[in-house]
């Protein structure tokens, strides 16, 4: 059984779809990766997964149970986390106060996680006292995934993670990334920098137009000159 | 969102087909203003009409800043009655008492030193292009600010005392009442630029604290200021610009002030309609609707906000000064957030903000309700006093009649959040037209 | 000397017992701004509200707090609060709630907020009358006396409640910042009022948070109201007098920012007492050195008594005309 699927999902903002009858499925543990040219309804689809945006037709199963339209604390408590690509903190807050309202539903959770993350990300540990509007773009990025890993999540969704940060920030980003699935959390993630992000996917979805275009291992798509020729830009 | 799922058919004109709704709702009002008539007789009814008229007036200076521009004015009554003291000071005779005396001349120089003071301390402020440092420039500015401002206002204090000692009161200019409803509409639309000018270009909700202040402020200053509104004291009979009643009888000439307002207000109606057609209209609407993709249209957004807010108080003034001269009565203490801020705000939005129609029916169909429901909430309240001595030996207290009052501030209050709730657009909605 | 005493009682002591009620009925507005992001017209009425169920309480059993030594209206006062609180709570449920499910622009909540305010006011009149009551049924209201300096005639005058007042506001604010930055719910309110998107995402429940500002800010209005009403007398028609300095102060201190406001409401306070203080008190000692020709006008105040309204309003457009954000850099403009 699939870690999360989405079978033939219609979905968008109000009456007018941006997604016409998405597929995908991603077994536990592993990393999927969206990519795609604008408008394609890549973070579409993720809010979508996230209920974030109302699906107005087609399923999405966590672990073989529907979750379309649920609210998304029931799905925070399911073991799903997500980070935005956009205002992904709590500014006002410390970056501890950050990763502790990551854990809001699970208190018991924090001390024990907050040693995880600062594992994961140990710039953020000595930062951990400082608002989190006061970090660089990369750190926050690394703040926000430390929230969304507080949970515990089984599977964390990713909003364009990279986006706007340096090229080296981006690999660290990249390399936390497999650390994290390394852990044992499915990972499924909207990346602009689809070369990088297949290189590291189990799973490829090229979306356009709101469907499915491709969907192989990641490897495979890398190679595929069809979809290199079309959405990787050569 | 729930104001924004109309399909394009809904949203092209419906002009062509019959106005059902309007016919419907006008023909009830008719009804009832008739009912109004056979129940308490026509010279009750007709001064009913004309302060329904009056009212109207302030809901369409209130439907365009709320209807058109989605500005929330909370101090309509500070607007209604800066009219309504402007048509008392021009209207009223002239008091040979204060004029006759040393006391204007007194009060002149008062006003000149005023001047003078003003320009000293603009001149201070720019001391620094002398080579004074901006520091030294600021401290001596605001120093010298206060003790000439201390000096005015103890100069000011002394003449005030002497004229209300003296005079009363410094009495009105004898002119048409007309004057005084211009001035006072302008008096308004200069206070409103000032408030618009403030809060305009931040969030909503600092325009509603601002006006809900400025209210209360323009109201204790006419309150207070016995030398120039003779405070609690009041003034009165103000002169009518018609024929008084004590030469044609009430009926015939409140009729009279009845047609007066009606031309009035049809001119406004008249010209708001064709501003809200003009491309200044739509570019209001534009800017209300979407307001960041009206600003990169390149629309001076700010600007155009001004002027709407300032046009709707300058309304809100005249209105206020007719209001006055048919009450005969500048009263100071009558101006009450419940009665001229919060009536007229149930008048627009029950009877569609951003209509003009909606909003006059509003107007009249909210007062008539109003008026009607003092002697009801009274009718009432003895029943439940009568109940109480009946069943449980209860004694009311000596203040029930007023307390029967308050109950009506509540109707209010429940009619503003049940309008809001169930029917957001009121009863005659806002057309929204395409635009080609 | 004389004149400095005079000067502690009018402006020190008047101005830090009015700062501290503005203070509290600040805290609660600015809450309610930052998570729900609406100017909340009716708190002053619910402030009403809340001295009025004390009133009513004292009223009912006047002679409770003399068996335990401090004024029955003070023990009442937590009952008030939670009473108050259970208010907030369903006038939201009632009002606010199913205005935000529609997703109405925020101005469209004020106008909701002054409906809820004339209900209130209807309310509380219809049944407490429109004249005022004072809060001391059966308990007398101690006032203390103190001559520190030799040779002055005047004392420094304190009344009872006004040292509870000081007493509780500091509670008040300690417990709030307690709460804000300590427990789970306080940081979750933080965080709400921040990023409310990101907040939910993280899974916390924002209906939970909404209710918990509806509680605090309850709460808080009942102690502002009583301790207003206890300093005074209980007045059912304060509200738009309340309005204008609560929110300057909650503007002053950078909306969504409770210990800016805090900070804004003895602005505002010291403000308006200097503002009417008569300053001629204390050129009154040179009167006689003075030239014949510069005459000392009786009084040397800015402002009258009966336009200390006109203090807030300015201190309100100054400050949104230099610095919008308050002066500890509100989140809303």
């Amino acid at each position: 059984m699939p870690l999360i699927e989405a079978r033939d999902v219609y979905g968008g903002y109000g009456s007018m779809n941006i997604l016409n009858g998405v597929n995908m499925a991603l077994e536990a543990h592993e990393v999927g990766v969206i990519v795609g040219p604008n408008g394609a309804g890549k973070s579409t689809l993720l809010k979508a997964i996230f209920g974030l945006l109302h699906v107005n037709q087609g399923d999405i199963l966590l672990n073989g149970a529907p979750i379309q339209n649920l609210p998304t604390n029931q799905l925070v408590e399911r073991g799903m986390g997500f980070v935005p690509q956009e205002k992904n903190v709590f500014p006002s807050l410390t970056v501890q106060e950050n990763l502790e309202m990551g854990a809001f539903l699970k208190p018991q959770n924090v001390k024990r996680m907050l040693g995880q993350v600062y594992e994961f990300f140990p710039p953020l540990q000595e930062k951990r006292h400082q608002p989190a509007g006061e970090l660089s773009g990369g750190q926050r990025q690394m703040v926000a995934m430390g929230r969304a890993l507080m949970a515990e999540p089984s599977l964390l969704l990713l909003d364009e993670p990279t986006a706007g940060l340096s090229p080296l920030y981006m690999n660290e980003i990249f390399d936390r990334v497999k650390h994290i699935n390394a852990a044992g959390v499915g990972i499924l993630m909207v990346e602009q920098n689809a070369k990088q992000a297949l290189a590291i996917a189990d799973k490829g979805f090229v979306l356009a137009a709101g469907q499915n275009r491709f969907t192989d291992t990641g490897a495979a798509l890398l190679a595929d000159p069809d979809v290199a020729k079309s959405f990787l830009g050569g | 969102m729930a104001d924004n799922n109309y399909t394009p058919q809904d949203a092209t004109p419906k002009t062509s087909s019959l106005p059902l709704r309007e016919l419907c709702l006008f023909g009830a009002l008719l009804i009832a203003i008739a009912g109004v008539y056979a129940m308490m007789g026509a010279a009750y009814s007709t001064r009913m009409l004309v302060e329904a008229a009056c009212y109207a007036i302030l809901a369409l200076g209130l439907t365009i800043q709320w209807g058109y521009a989605g500005q929330f004015n909370a101090g309509v009554m500070g607007f209604v009655a800066l009219g309504g003291v402007s048509a008392m000071l021009f209207s009223v005779p002239v008091n040979e008492a204060f004029w006759g005396s040393e006391l204007p001349a007194e009060l002149g120089k008062v006003l000149l030193y005023a001047i003078g003071a003003t320009l000293l301390v603009v001149a201070a402020t720019k001391l620094n292009r002398l080579g004074v440092p901006k520091r030294v420039r600021t401290v001596f500015a605001v120093v010298l600010a206060i003790v000439l401002y201390m000096v005015v206002i103890s100069l000011l204090r002394d003449v005030t005392a002497e004229i209300e000692s003296q005079a009363g009161f410094i009495g009105g200019l004898g002119l048409p009442p007309w004057t005084g409803w211009i001035v006072g509409g302008a008096l308004a639309g200069v206070v409103g630029y000032f408030i618009g000018n403030v809060c305009l270009g931040l969030r909503s909700d600092y325009l509603a604290i601002a006006t809900l202040g400025i209210a209360e402020i323009i109201k204790a200053f006419l309150k207070n200021s016995d030398w120039l509104t003779r405070g609690t004291a009041t003034v009165s009979p103000l002169p009518w610009p018609t024929p008084g009643p004590e030469t044609l009888g009430f009926t015939l000439s409140r009729a009279i002030y009845l047609s007066l307002t009606a031309v009035i207000i049809a001119a406004i109606f008249f010209l708001l309609h064709r501003a809200y057609h003009a491309p200044w209209g739509r570019m209001i609407r534009a800017i209300r609707d979407n307001e960041v993709s009206a600003a990169a249209m390149g629309k001076d957004i700010n600007k155009r906000r001004l002027e709407i807010f300032v046009l709707g108080c300058i309304l809100m003034g005249v209105g206020g000064g007719i209001l006055a001269s048919f009450n005969s009565l500048f009263d100071p203490n009558g101006y009450l957030p419940l009665n001229h801020t919060f009536l007229v705000l149930v008048m627009v939005i029950l009877g569609g903000p951003g209509n003009n129609l909606g909003t006059i029916f509003g107007a009249v169909a909210v007062y008539i309700i109003w008026i009607m429901s003092e002697p009801l909430a009274l009718y009432l309240m003895d029943l439940a006093v009568a109940f109480g001595a009946f069943a449980f030996d209860w004694q009311a207290p000596s203040t029930i009649d007023s307390r029967a009052l308050q109950a009506r501030v509540m109707v209010i209050g429940i009619l503003v959040t049940l309008v809001l709730r169930f029917a957001p657009k009121g009863l005659l909605p806002e057309h929204i037209k395409q635009h080609d | 000397m004389n004149e400095l005493v005079f000067f502690i009682n009018n402006v020190v002591i008047a101005g830090s017992v009015t700062g501290a009620i503005y203070a509290i009925g600040a805290i609660g507005v600015t809450l309610v701004f930052s998570i729900m992001r609406f100017a909340h017209f009716a708190h002053a009425d619910i402030m009403t509200f809340g001295a009025f169920m004390v009133l009513v309480l004292t009223t009912a059993f006047p002679s409770v707090g003399m068996s335990i030594g401090v004024p029955t209206a003070l023990v009442m006062l937590p009952v008030a609060m939670v009473i108050t609180a259970c208010l907030a709570v369903g006038i939201d449920k009632a009002f606010y709630k199913p205005l935000r499910a529609h997703g109405v622009k925020p101005i469209v909540m004020v106008i909701a907020s002054l409906g809820v305010t004339l209900i209130l006011q209807g309310m509380i009149r219809l049944f407490s009358g429109t004249g005022g009551q004072g809060l001391y049924v059966d308990d007398r209201k101690a006032i203390f006396r103190m001559l520190p300096f030799e040779n002055v005639r005047v004392p420094i005058v304190i009344t009872e409640p006004q040292i509870y007042l000081f007493a509780i506001t500091l509670v008040a604010v300690i417990a709030l910042h307690l709460f804000l930055s300590r427990s789970r719910l306080g940081k979750a309110m933080r965080a709400m009022s921040d990023n409310p998107e990101l907040a939910q995402a993280s899974g916390i429940n924002t209906n939970t948070i909404v209710a918990v500002t509806w509680v605090i800010a309850g709460g808080l209005a009942a102690i502002a109201g009583t301790l207003l009403s206890l300093d005074v007398t209980f007045k059912p028609d304060l509200s738009f007098f309340l309005l204008l300095p609560i929110f300057a102060a909650a503007i002053v201190g950078g909306v969504g920012h409770p210990f800016g406001a805090v900070a804004g409401g003895f602005v505002v306070a010291f403000a308006e007492t200097l503002a009417v203080f008569n300053w001629g008190v204390f050129l009154r000692p040179f009167r006689d050195s003075l030239p014949t020709w510069l005459e000392l006008p009786s009084n040397l105040a800015f402002v009258g008594t009966e336009y200390k309204i006109v203090v807030p309003f300015f201190i309100l457009v100054a400050i949104l005309i230099w610095r919008p954000t308050g002066i500890f850099k509100g989140k809303v403009i």
